[in-house]
């Protein structure tokens, strides 16, 4: 299997005014080439910072960061324009990168009409239900053809009903489009419900504490489908035990 | 959708809608009492004409702009204003844009902006007439004194407020900041721009009036400042009626192209 990301012994100490703050410690771990990958950790733990290094918005401070392919980044928040139609917040990317042409903007429509949002093209983001505009903002940085996906709490603004069915919603995406893909998340369970494997940081620095491969029967079950599994109760117990929280 | 609108809806509207008509009648009674106390206490001689003219002498002044080049006056200062407003607008955005480009440039010019802007630009009145020399140019810079700093300081407070998750998404994607600028500053500012423009068209107009007290050639300012020095008030009180008509005139165009931007920007 291809390696798409390589961390080796990653750092990041971010410089502020009112000091140091030492984000990641010692990072180290591989990603392949079609697996989801989960991060979770305590919150403030470098998540968001790991996902950074890996687009590149942040340079390490010690260790190297290595990537095969272009990476694509979603945030939090939609952060889908008001001033555009979904259609123009879709093409978005593809007019930053330079990459506007027929065949891009072709794929960039099937997608809008394979995920259900072609009849919305023309209406504004707040026009929209939640689940449908991270779904837009998904297909906006799946329209660049990324290599590899990088999700950040991208159901957090979500209600958990609308969540489970927008993360199932994203597995099949995923699954369908054949990417890599590194899913942080705050939610345990969602967090094995929708990758391959798992990897848990430790709190600030954030450490590897664990990193785990996930198997389910059948393997490409859907997210909803695994949390019936009753491996699933098994990896919840073992990752709620390894966190050590303390309320 | 749902049609059926109930009666308490209708009552809702109905009074609303009063209320609109009757703070409309008002208005205009206001304007008819004042103009009429004002012809009624010049004719029994109450106040003096001479000084103080009188509806019936502005509206004889106005139906004879034939002869007294009245339109020309007008239309000078509408170019002025115009070009002064056009240039400032264009010419603030580009400077704000600058600073929002390089922090550097914005911490080293911020103290001369807030001098620039606490500074009263009439003052630099006799100094552009030396510069620029007399003439309509000299109406444009003073109205671009006026107005400049102002959009300058609203538009880069506006782009450097705009909201950072934006940016970081477009970052994202490899966005220069020029693209940056173009894609999300830009147009996530629309509002500051139009609350800037209103502004401005005020701001220009008092630029203008006063350039053309200064260099008194032609326009509405040098009517008034004319009027007074030959005690024609009529003439004096014209300019003053036509330029408040002129004002709200421009305030509206904006106001109306603000109304066409934001539809075509937000649909629906
Ligand atoms: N630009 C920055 N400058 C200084 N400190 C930062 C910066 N960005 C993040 N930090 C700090 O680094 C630490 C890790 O932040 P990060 O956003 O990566 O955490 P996270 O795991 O994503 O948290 P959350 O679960 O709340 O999203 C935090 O303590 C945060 O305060
Ligand atoms: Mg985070």
């Amino acid at each position: 299997m291809r390696e798409m990301l390589r961390f080796s012994d990653v750092s990041l100490t971010y410089q502020a005014e009112n000091g140091e703050v030492e984000a990641l410690r010692d990072i180290d771990f591989s990603v392949y080439e079609g697996e989801l990958v989960s991060v979770i950790g305590p919150s403030g733990c470098g998540k968001t910072t790991l996902l950074s290094l890996i687009a590149g918005l942040e340079p390490p401070t010690d260790g190297t960061v290595t990537i095969n392919g272009t990476p694509g980044y979603m945030l939090q928040k939609d952060n889908l324009l008001d001033w555009r139609t979904i259609r123009g917040n879709v093409l978005l990317g593809l007019e930053i990168c330079g990459k506007k042409n027929t065949a891009n903007t072709d794929y960039a429509d099937r997608l809008l009409g394979t995920y259900g949002l072609w009849e919305f093209r023309d209406k504004h983001p707040s026009q929209l239900s939640g689940g449908m505009r991270q779904r837009a903002a998904l297909i906006r940085t799946l329209a660049v053809k990324p290599e590899l996906l990088l999700l950040d709490e991208a159901f957090s603004a979500l209600d958990y009903q609308a969540r489970l069915v927008v993360a199932d919603d994203v597995f099949n995406i995923l699954k369908r489009e054949k990417k890599t893909a590194v899913i942080v998340t705050h939610d345990i369970a969602e967090g094995i419900s929708m990758a391959d494997r798992l990897i848990v940081l430790t709190k600030r620095p954030g450490k590897v504490q664990t990193n785990i491969l996930l198997e389910f029967d059948p393997p490409d079950a859907t997210p909803l489908k695994r949390r019936e599994d009753p491996a699933f109760r098994g990896y919840f117990k073992t990752i709620w035990e390894g966190l050590d929280i303390h309320v | 959708m749902c049609n059926v609108i109930s009666p308490e809806r209708v009552a809702y509207l109905d009074g609303k809608r009063k209320r609109q008509r009757l703070i409309r009648l008002c208005q205009f009674s206001v304007l008819l009492f004042t103009v009429g106390l004002w012809e009624g206490l010049a004719r029994i001689g109450i106040i003096d004409a001479f000084l103080m003219s009188q509806p019936s002498r502005v509206w004889r002044t106005i139906a004879n702009l034939q002869n007294n080049n009245l339109l020309s006056h007008i239309g000078v200062t509408l170019f002025e204003t115009v070009v002064g407003f056009a240039i400032g607008v264009v010419l603030g955005i580009f400077i704000a844009f600058l600073l929002w480009y390089s922090d550097f440039l914005a911490k080293v010019s911020e103290p001369f902006l807030v001098v620039l802007n606490a500074l009263p630009k009439i003052a630099l009145g006799p100094i552009i007439i030396i510069w620029v020399g007399a003439g309509m140019q000299a109406v444009i810079v003073m109205a671009l004194a006026i107005s400049l700093v102002v959009t300058v300081m609203e538009m880069f407070n506006g782009f450097k407020n705009t909201d950072t998750e934006l940016i970081k998404m477009a970052r994202t994607f490899g966005a220069t900041r020029l693209q940056t600028f173009i894609k999300i500053a830009f147009p996530s500012n629309l509002h500051t721009l139009f609350s800037c423009l209103k502004i401005n068209i005020g701001l220009t107009l008092v630029g203008v009036i006063a350039g053309e007290f200064l260099v008194s050639r032609a326009g509405l300012g040098y009517l008034i400042v004319y009027g007074g020095q030959v005690f024609q008030m009529d003439l004096v009180m014209t300019s003053v009626i036509i330029l408040a008509a002129l004002a709200a005139m421009l305030y509206r165009m904006v106001v109306f192209l603000e109304r066409i931007v934001m539809r075509a920007v937000k649909g629906s």
